[in-house]
């Protein structure tokens, strides 16, 4: 079996607190080593790579807030052009029904017109040739008439005034009668 | 290396001690410890060789969005940088101490994880020569940072707690001066050569004792116990390696607070 007295004769080696001073200098002039190339070459390495991605980030999003204005802006810019355009469609419709009815109603002032003028016209014709046949009427109404009277009465009546009195007479007779029976 | 002799029939246990962590040297070979360059010191040398290697390649060709590698390599930056640097020395300072508190958090982490691998199994801060090191390397800094903050009035501000009622004072001066000018890099550095020697003597005994245990002892019982020292022995492995990651971190963030206190040294 195991006796105390070799565990503890066993037991008894150097002191842990004691220093080997080559240990001290290696550990610490590798510590300033390593020391030297974290400072010079690896955290700046490190930080870089940080850095450059905050940028890339927060530039990535900047971009993107950028392009989401954009698209806004242009959108709105549609929306007015859209806008604008529906008025102008709206006035350019308006204008044309406008025309339209304004064309409607000259045509049909024109048509008025022209007919009025072409009755005016027939009235006119009618009413100068009526002229004309009531003067050319009497004209040899009253010939004939003189002519079938001296006959009647045999030269009797060779009396110019008198003839053309008689005449006269007759012929106002007979357009008291038309006009009764025109007015009729 | 007695430990590590042939068994005989009557070999009585001998327990590790403190010598068995000191190999015998490298250069010259097998030269007694202390008399040359050791083992110790090649794991220094390694493990600043693998810590320039590591994040020199992982960030020579930075990517916006990083690989696996870059990846790692930046979290791990980012975790002394904000987690240690920021958050303890404040936004405005921090800047230019997180190269330091970088040297120090992973030479620290990967000399510790050294004692977790095999081969080189040996926590370069197990011995107390490289922990002083890195302690006076730190204590002379934050006494620098105080001096050329607030000058020679540091040293008052550093030891003459304000708020204190003067009658007091005769007490709490000598106990401040002895707290942070004596026992500070003392404590600094003890914690971590403790805690990693400690570690490496557990794993010596527990590698010693069960191979006595099963290839000495000629009892059955005594056997069976041996093959359970080795399966508790990997428990005592992870709590090891925690431990190793949980020292690293608390010396550099003591790096950060002892570099904190003495720029903010006016403000409390």
């Amino acid at each position: 079996m195991i006796s105390n007295e070799l565990i503890l004769a066993a037991g008894a080696g150097a002191n842990p607190l004691l220093p080997n001073p080559w240990e001290i200098l290696v550990t610490a002039a590798g510590f300033a080593v390593l020391l030297f190339i974290v400072v010079k070459y690896i955290a700046p390495a490190f930080e870089k790579s940080y850095q450059d991605r905050v940028t890339a980030i927060e530039g990535g999003l900047e971009k993107a807030e950028a392009a989401q204005a954009e698209a806004n802006a242009t959108l709105e810019q549609y929306k007015a052009q859209l806008l604008e355009a529906r008025t102008v469609a709206n006035r350019i419709r308006e204008e044309a029904r406008e025309e339209g009815a304004q064309i409607l109603a000259e045509l049909k002032t024109k048509a008025a017109e022209e007919s009025a003028r072409i009755t005016e016209q027939a009235h006119r014709q009618i009413e100068s040739e009526r002229v004309a046949a009531v003067t050319s009427l009497r004209a040899e109404v009253g010939t004939l008439a003189t002519s079938l009277a001296s006959k009647i009465v045999d030269d009797a009546l060779e009396n110019d005034d008198r003839a053309s009195r008689v005449v006269d007479k007759f012929l106002a007779d007979l357009e008291n009668q038309q006009n009764a029976g025109a007015s009729n | 290396m007695t430990a590590f002799a042939l068994p005989t029939a009557t070999e009585p246990y001998v327990p590790p001690s403190i010598s068995d962590t000191h190999l015998p040297e490298v250069l010259p070979w097998l030269a007694e410890y202390g008399t040359g360059f050791g083992k110790q010191m090649v794991m220094i040398i390694l493990s600043i060789i693998l810590i320039v290697w590591f994040f020199k390649s992982a960030i020579k060709n930075p990517k916006l969005v990083p690989g696996k590698v870059q990846f790692l390599a930046e979290s791990a930056y980012g975790f002394v940088r904000n987690g240690i640097g920021r958050d303890i020395i404040g936004e405005k300072n921090f800047a230019q101490w997180v190269p330091l508190l970088f040297a120090t958090f992973f030479f620290v982490l990967l000399n510790n994880l050294f004692g977790a691998i095999p081969f080189l199994q040996l926590p370069s801060f197990s011995h107390a020569g490289a922990a002083y090191a890195m302690a006076i390397i730190i204590y002379g800094t934050w006494i620098a940072v105080g001096v050329k903050n607030h000058g020679i009035r540091y040293f008052k501000l550093a030891v003459v707690p304000s708020g204190v009622p003067g009658w007091i004072m005769p007490l709490m001066v000598p106990l401040e001066i002895i707290s942070n000018f004596i026992v500070r890099p003392l404590t600094h550095s003890l914690r971590l050569m403790a805690t990693m020697l400690a570690g490496h003597m557990i794993v010596m005994l527990a590698a010693t004792g069960a191979r006595h245990l099963i290839m000495v002892q000629e009892s059955l019982a005594m056997n069976a116990i041996g093959v359970a020292v080795i399966a508790g022995s990997v428990a005592m492995y992870f709590l090891e390696l925690l431990i190793m990651v949980l020292q690293a971190f608390v010396f550099a963030l003591l790096t950060a607070i002892y570099i904190q206190g003495a720029l903010d040294a006016d403000a409390h």
